[in-house]
């Protein structure tokens, strides 16, 4: 169906908060299709998209659940249309079934997660960094995924074109998570014009319609994609499936090759995927790792730290999932401590343990108002060297 | 390469995924006729036709269907759906799923469903049980039957399908059982030319877990169940027609036109944009 539409991309400095520039990122991105349902703090990219998507001829719906919204983004992603949900702690809890159904189908997708303070209801209101694992592990099954962490209003808009750009080329459900903060903070976002912008889209079948496999991966481990219409006449199932996409419940092999695959196209490609951001490594011997909201704390206090003669450095990790695994084990090499500050009881910390093998690992947790403060951070560099 | 045989409805079914997996006696063989004749009365275009199943054992109905196809999470299917009608309103799409699927996990988006009027066509096999998982009372079993999680008789009213259909805002609401195939296939037929959201209640035998617990041992047992208790009435009470022991009442209880929200949001997105080009 082709409508006509008042194509009006933004672009140019722009005084916004982060729900908003999120949303505009998704429809720079392509995104013509969003499914959510109301709730804090993430609502005001809804409320954005329902004005905007129409004006691109996109979709904007509300649905009767979490649950719901997921899956017809997943309708959306195999009608062939780029599609994203977006959501709070809560919400990405009962997604976590059709995020599964995502990675076995291979359905691009971009899920936002706002996180606040859980568990359960928690602290609506209030920000929280309590949903990484959920992140990696939420859905049953082996699997990998992408998750960003923006840690600025700039980020909300360049990470959800970037999560886009990844779901697509990987075929992955990628998520985006934000904090209460980065989502509800105003700042200067510059927007390159449309030209400038990097926009990815999924892989297309290039064999005849007979010869189609939905199934069936190139070199890079990824099956080009048909949609729903094209005549490919094709079926995809959540079951364990052939390349043709046809279940095979009983056979070991097809499991094997079929779940290591999903596992494979993210950790073989994981050097085009993962995104650090390093400041003043080279020769730090106290090394924050941080994400998201707290990094820019971190950032503060290494900078200071460095003017009261400490060696400090940061390591803001842009990609939570796949974690920098070799990264930050050659970091721990030439550190003495590694500081992890994260406003919840210890999660990405246990990553950064793993990789940073004898090298110790600080972990400064906070919960509830506000992430920790420069002065915080500096006070636990001054500790560790 | 799916193979082609002489069958003049073998191009609507994908030949190399059988043989099914369905049990001797089961009535969705019957649906799946059904449906393949109404796509060869209504000379369907097989490339613009997306079946969509949950879980169950009708929920395969969808990989045996030779159009695209997807098999979702449990209870989902109509919600998967919905992103696919919206995003190509020019699809037709059809739900295959179980009583269980739609009405029990899946309730939800049952009702939201066809309250926004969305132009999805389901056909629910309505078969009192969960059959997959071995025969677990479901949201339809009556009063009284004996299941694997009901060993002294189920204690739970059952939901009317047609009664909960037409109430959500279904703007086509039909029963019929498997042994009504010619007015099930004229149904199939009906509903594939409507705009908005249609149901059909398909009242379909599991002699292998159902009846065998019930006193129904065969399919033909359960057969003679429908032809002793069906009674055609068409366009009546929807709320009378609770399916007992004794009577099961089949036929078409709604037919109606209203707008369709695939319709309404898509002239809305129309509107925006021809008020801002002028």
């Amino acid at each position: 169906m082709k409508i006509p539409t008042k194509r009006s991309l933004l672009t140019g400095a722009h005084f916004m908060n982060g729900d908003v520039a999120c949303a505009e990122g998704a429809i720079a991105a392509g995104c013509r299709f969003f499914a959510g349902y109301p709730i804090t703090p993430a609502t005001e990219i809804a409320e954005h998209l329902s004005e905007r998507m129409p004006e691109f001829g996109g979709i904007y719906i509300q649905m009767e659940d979490e649950i719901a919204s997921m899956a017809a983004v997943l309708g959306a992603s195999y009608a062939g249309l780029k599609a994203m949900t977006a959501t709070s702690g809560p919400g990405f809890s009962l997604m976590q079934e059709n995020i599964g159904l995502a990675v076995m189908t291979e359905a691009p997708c971009v899920i936002v997660d706002i996180m606040r303070g859980g568990p359960s209801t928690g602290q609506p209101t209030l920000p929280g960094q309590q949903d990484v694992m959920q992140a990696r592990w939420g859905s049953h099954g082996d699997y990998a995924t992408v998750a960003l962490a923006p840690s600025s209003v700039q980020e909300m808009f360049d990470l959800t074109v970037e999560a886009f750009n990844m779901s697509e080329t990987y075929r992955v459900p990628a998520m985006l998570l934000g904090d209460e903060i980065v989502a509800h903070m105003y700042e200067k976002l510059v927007i390159p014009p449309p030209d400038k912008l990097n926009v990815v889209n999924r892989k297309r079948p290039v064999v005849s319609r007979d010869e189609y496999l939905p199934f069936m991966p190139d070199a890079d481990l990824v099956p080009p994609m048909a949609c729903f219409g094209e005549g490919y006449h094709f079926h995809a199932t959540g079951l364990t499936h052939n390349e043709r996409g046809y279940p095979q419940t009983q056979s070991s092999a097809v499991q094997e090759k079929l779940v290591r695959r999903l596992c494979d196209k993210i950790r073989k490609n994981d050097d085009k995927i993962i995104r650090v951001k390093e400041t003043m490594l080279e020769d730090a011997d106290v090394v924050v790792v941080a994400y998201g909201i707290v990094a820019r704390a971190a950032l503060s206090a290494v900078r200071k730290a460095r003017e009261n003669g400490v060696k400090a450095g940061l390591l803001r990790l842009v990609t939570l999932w796949p974690f920098p695994e070799k990264r930050v084990a050659e970091i721990a090499e030439q550190a003495k401590t590694i500081i992890v500050p994260e406003m919840n009881c210890g999660q990405m910390v246990l990553e950064v343990e793993r990789a940073a093998k004898k090298t110790p690992v600080k972990f400064l947790s906070k919960l509830g108002e506000e992430p920790h403060t420069p002065a915080e951070i500096l006070e636990a560099i001054r500790r560790g060297c | 390469m799916v193979q082609k045989t002489d069958h003049p409805l073998s191009k609507y079914l994908r030949e190399d995924m059988m043989p099914h997996i369905w049990c001797g006696g089961c009535g969705n063989g019957i649906i799946l006729n059904c449906f393949a004749h109404a796509l060869d009365e209504l000379k369907m275009d097989l490339d613009k036709l997306v079946v969509i199943s949950g879980i169950g054992c009708i929920g395969r109905m969808a990989g045996y269907t030779n159009t695209d196809s997807f098999h979702t999470t449990h209870g989902r299917s109509i919600a998967f759906a919905t992103g696919v009608k919206l995003a190509s309103p020019e699809l037709e799409v059809v739900i295959a799923s179980g009583d269980g699927d739609l009405f029990a996990i899946g309730g939800n988006h049952f009702i939201h469903a066809a309250r926004r009027n969305i132009g999805l066509k389901v056909i629910c096999a309505n078969n009192f049980i969960y059959g997959m998982t071995g025969g677990q009372l479901g949201p339809t079993t009556p009063l009284e039957s004996l299941t694997t999680t009901s060993p002294y008789g189920n204690s739970e009213h059952p939901f009317n399908l047609v009664h909960l259909a037409t109430a959500a805002g279904a703007i086509y609401v039909a029963r019929w059982t498997t042994l009504h195939v010619r007015m099930l296939t004229q149904s199939i037929k009906k509903m594939l030319q409507k705009e908005g959201f249609c149901f059909i209640e398909v009242v379909s035998p599991c002699p292998e877990i159902f009846g065998r617990h019930n006193k129904m041992r065969t399919g033909l047992d359960m057969m003679e169940w429908f032809k002793k208790a069906s009674v055609v009435g068409n366009f009546s009470d929807p709320a009378k027609a609770e399916i007992t022991p004794e009577r099961i009442v089949v036929g078409e209880f709604v037919d109606m036109e209203k707008l369709s929200y695939e319709k309404l949001f898509h002239e809305k997105i129309a509107q925006i944009n021809e008020k801002a080009i002028q």
